[in-house]
């Protein structure tokens, strides 16, 4: 499945590039990240609670960035074990474009699923992929940008209807509880 | 006024009092105490080496008894494979190692890694979670021409490229085919696939290996439709264990389809970890692990030419194959797609020339293997489909077409190898066109036409190799095992009697229909014979269930030994009545002397046997037990004509068989009831192939379709109400070469519908002016509206 997006930040790229490197801000926008750990040089590592349609499983896995071009784009892949769940594996290509207000944030992500999140879930596969990235941006956006204000949560225009909902919960809120 | 017993009576199945009210005794009833449990962790990639595989932490976890890796199983054997296929160059197939556990390579989604063998069953599933196992992924091969590509990925790397064998069939004919075709006045071609299917026998595989340390006897409890051949290929193959060490247990089973034919991978590991571990171990597979377990069946892909000549008779068929092997050769995987296929394409008819090409292809998918009608429901769909296409094509009647080119005469040397016994193809045909009301049809799709619906009559013939096999002819075409059946017949002192069947029942009903024959036979009530199969320690060496062989070969071996027992009692039986053996009679379970009022009773008789005081012990033994192996001389052919009426509706694509009929020849039938439900289900599955079912890869070769949310079984509400559904077996040319003049129905019904069911979708298509010539299976929703649309 590929998915192609972009998103607004209010913020200079150099600011979004700061972020994207940090394994905090990471955790923090990974939706189901329970910990995240490691440097941009070394990759991070990271462990993931996702429900895929009947599959809940803990994924661990490791995310690297390449090609990194600071403060214009990098290329982020990420690899999840779930165990009897099978995997889940994925890659974003990520290129910031400085705007008058801030940054666009380009992204076009593919993601492969394998073992029994494929034989139980392949037709929600690509829903929840498109989830899980507009989720992320979307919080990723949040982070940079501070809390946002209370009507414009869920303006996120691809959220699915479910994500939107998540996001009315506010991301702080959602990583505390 | 039908009959209440004995040959042609609709008994009742006693084996259901005890399957319907929860009393069978199937393999996951059965528990030994201290039993250990075992959980295969499975691969989730399709293609990819393991670098790494760490059980240390796992074993550490609680109730973990001990984890087994292909390390384990270095020095044993692998999976035999028990059917050579030879290539049209003269060359063997290859044939790639197959591991009990994956060694160094995992080569589909499912294939082992490691068996955890632990005190509880949830133990051994959280201590999987522990095994660090890093694969090294490999391009996943799925699609056969694609793997067939220069430069394509190789699922073994010991072999030189992806195909298995290239087989020619009959390849001195080839030239002369391709010379008919191209001479031929019309040409027809289709392309099509004929879909990949899973089983799902009702009750999942099962093994339960067993060890007693005292005698270092070995015993496997296991979900098979051929005990003996698990235990020879099992034992002598695999784990070097004698028959006289090793017994083969497999008691009630829950249907088989083929796919319980195989031996697999689980029972070797069982019987081997109980006695590495001295305890029993079981496995019960679950739902989801029998999706990518479970061997699968067709998957193959087809281009057929039919040619005619200017006054419609056929002149040659031609047709090439791919056949999808899967990942390993299961254990009969190579005899499908070519002597269970390419010696059908006769079919019905008088096709002076036929010539197939198969090519075998290794895939990084589940192994493919024989499934209800193995290699003949490949071959009645392609030339049905074909067929019926000429028939659009030269503007002919498809049930004339069919009649034109019936074979006539019997018995009928077909040019591919087989010789037809009997058969009256005109018979079934009337008899189907009788049932289907083909005079009514046109009212009847007036009156779809009138509700905003397209109505469709489809019609098909087919024709079947059954009662396998003659030994020496299939020894002739690569089978590594004799084909023949054999029967124990026990009578006890008091007259009740035992038959040691080397058949298996695992749904068919042997337990009702085997005493049926005895009874005719003898003449005493059918509740006095008692069946027994399943078991290698008290059945004599049979090969099993499958192929529609039981009644052809085990109840021929039946009757056999049947009729040694009663040309014994005919002796004592003499002797007890002071008469000539030749003056003896037998008859509704009393002997007589012909031409006097002197009798003698069944039950005396056998008494005298066992109670031998006034018994001619110098010419005869005492007791009453005797064996019999029969080896067939040639294969059975049923064959029948099937008709099928869909309705479409054209908005939605949605497809509703309003009526569905069959006209079998069985030859001789023992239990018209048992019959009927066998055509029943064949079809039932063949509705479901036509409609419903498909196995999914992606191209990683992830499997898609590996639950009941994505794999479509067909439910009742799927097949036709109960008034339009007619199977009829009236039509009877008893079978020339065995006893009983029975050829076998447990496949026809998979084997005839698929194509009547296709035709009657084109058909109705065609009558709403959608000039479709092709939709491949299944035909679902989707597939049919997009075709309708495209034509338009």
């Amino acid at each position: 499945m590929q998915l192609t997006n972009s998103r607004e930040i209010a913020a200079p790229p150099e600011t979004v590039w700061a972020a994207l490197l940090d394994p905090e801000v990471l955790k923090q926008c990974v939706p189901g990240c329970q910990d995240m750990s490691g440097t941009p040089e070394e990759g991070f590592q990271a462990t993931v609670v996702q429900k895929v349609g009947p599959v809940k499983a803990t994924f661990k896995g490791a995310v690297t960035l390449s090609e990194m071009v600071a403060p214009q784009s990098l290329t982020m892949t990420g690899e999840g074990k779930g165990g009897a769940a099978g995997f889940a594996k994925g890659g974003a290509e990520v290129r910031l474009e400085p705007t008058e207000t801030g940054t666009t944030l380009h992204y076009e992500v593919e993601a492969k699923v394998g073992g029994k999140l494929a034989q139980l879930g392949s037709r929600i596969i690509d829903g929840f992929a498109k989830k899980m990235a507009d989720q992320f941006f979307a919080n990723f956006q949040q982070a940079v940008e501070g809390p946002p204000a209370e009507d414009s949560a869920a303006d996120a225009p691809e959220a699915t209807d479910e994500a939107a909902g998540e996001a009315k919960k506010g991301w702080i809120k959602r990583l505390v509880s | 006024m039908p009959k209440d017993h004995g040959i042609g009576a609709s008994t009742k199945r006693r084996e259901d009092v005890r399957f319907l009210t929860g009393v069978g005794n199937y393999t996951d009833d059965i528990n030994i105490h201290g039993q250990a449990y075992v959980h295969f962790l499975r691969s989730d990639v399709a293609h990819g080496r393991i670098t790494n595989l760490d059980t240390a932490a796992a074993a550490a976890m609680p109730g973990v008894v001990r984890i087994f890796t292909g390390a384990d199983f270095e020095g044993v054997g692998g999976l035999p494979c028990g059917w050579e296929v030879t290539d049209k160059h003269g060359q063997p197939m290859k044939e790639p190692a197959h591991p009990v556990l994956a060694q160094g390579k995992v080569r589909h989604v499912g294939d082992p890694i490691a068996a955890i063998v632990a005190d509880t069953l949830e133990q051994a599933r959280n201590a999987a979670e522990a095994i660090e196992v890093d694969i090294e992924e490999l391009p996943a091969v799925v699609d056969m021409k694609a793997a067939l590509a220069d430069g394509a990925t190789l699922v073994h790397d010991d072999l030189s490229d992806n195909l298995c064998y290239d087989w020619g069939f009959v390849e001195e004919n080839k030239a002369a085919v391709d010379a008919a075709i191209a001479n031929s006045a019309h040409v027809t071609t289709l392309e099509l696939v004929n879909n990949r299917l899973v089983a799902n026998p009702m009750e999942p595989r099962v093994a339960v290996g067993d060890y007693a340390r005292g005698t270092g006897d070995s015993t496997l409890y296991t979900t098979s439709q051929n005990p003996h051949v698990i235990r020879l290929l099992m034992g002598a193959f695999v784990l070097g264990i004698p028959e006289h060490k090793l017994r083969v247990v497999a008691p009630d089973v829950g249907g088989g389809f083929g796919t319980k034919i195989f031996h697999y991978a689980e029972e070797a590991f069982c019987t081997f970890a109980a006695k590495a571990i001295n305890r029993a171990v079981k496995w019960t597979s679950s739902r989801s692990e029998a999706f990518m377990s479970d061997c699968h069946g067709r998957d193959h892909v087809t281009k057929i030419e039919l040619g005619l000549d200017a006054d419609n008779n056929f002149t040659a068929l031609r047709c090439l194959t791919y056949a999808n092997m899967g990942a390993y050769l299961s254990t009969f995987a190579p005899s499908v797609p070519t002597w269970l296929h390419g010696t059908l394409l006769a079919g019905n008819y008088k096709t002076p020339l036929v010539y197939t090409n198969v090519k075998a292809v290794f895939t990084n998918t589940v192994p493919v293997d024989a499934y209800r009608g193995a290699g003949r429901p490949e071959a009645t769909y392609q030339l049905e489909r074909v067929i019926d296409k000429a028939a659009r094509e030269v503007g002919a009647d498809p049930v004339e077409l069919r009649r034109q080119n019936f074979i006539t005469e019997f018995p009928y040397q077909t040019p591919v190898a087989v010789v037809y016994d009997t058969g009256d193809y005109h018979a079934t045909m009337d008899k189907m066109l009788e049932l289907i009301d083909r005079d009514g049809f046109a009212a009847r799709r007036s009156a779809s036409e009138a509700k905003g619906k397209l109505r469709g009559l489809g019609i098909n013939c087919f024709i079947e190799a059954c009662g396998i096999a003659p030994s020496n002819l299939v020894g002739q075409l690569g089978a590594r095992a004799g084909l023949y059946e054999s029967a124990t017949v026990r009578v006890n002192a008091t007259g009740g009697l035992v038959v040691m069947t080397g058949s298996h029942s695992h749904g068919q009903g042997h337990e009702t229909a085997f005493p049926q024959v005895i009874s005719e036979m003898i003449g005493i009530p059918e509740e006095q014979v008692e069946i027994v199969h399943g078991d290698t320690a008290n059945t004599p060496m049979g090969m099993g269930t499958y192929g529609s062989r039981s009644i052809a070969v085990g109840g021929s071996a039946m009757v056999r030994a049947t009729e040694k027992i009663i040309n014994k009692t005919k002796k004592i039986a003499a002797h007890l009545m002071e008469a000539s053996e030749a003056d003896i009679e037998l008859k509704d379970g009393q002997f007589t002397v012909s031409g006097t009022d002197k009798s003698v009773a069944w039950g005396d008789v056998c008494l005298a046997a066992y109670v031998p005081h006034n018994y001619p012990l110098e010419d005869i033994e005492p007791g009453l037990e005797e064996t019999a192996f029969y080896d067939p001389s040639n294969f059975t052919y049923p064959a029948g004509a099937y008709a099928c009426e869909v309705e479409v509706d054209p908005e939605t694509g949605h497809v509703k068989i309003e009526k569905f009929v069959s006209a079998d020849d069985f030859g001789n039938v023992i239990n018209p009831m048992i019959v009927e439900g066998q055509v029943h289900g064949g079809i039932a599955q063949g509705i479901g192939q036509a409609l419903l079912e498909n196995c999914v890869y992606d191209d990683n070769g992830q499997l898609l379709s590996a639950s009941y949310m994505d794999y479509t079984m067909p439910r009742a509400d799927d097949l036709p109400h109960m008034d339009s559904y007619s199977v009829d077996h009236s039509c009877q040319t008893p079978c020339t070469h065995n006893p009983l003049g029975v050829k076998g129905c447990g496949e026809a019904g998979a084997i005839g519908s698929p194509p009547t069911v296709i035709n009657a979708i084109l058909d109705a298509l065609q009558s709403g002016g959608h000039k479709v010539d092709h939709i491949d299976m299944p035909a679902t929703p989707a597939r049919v509206w997009a075709a309708i649309n495209q034509a338009s």
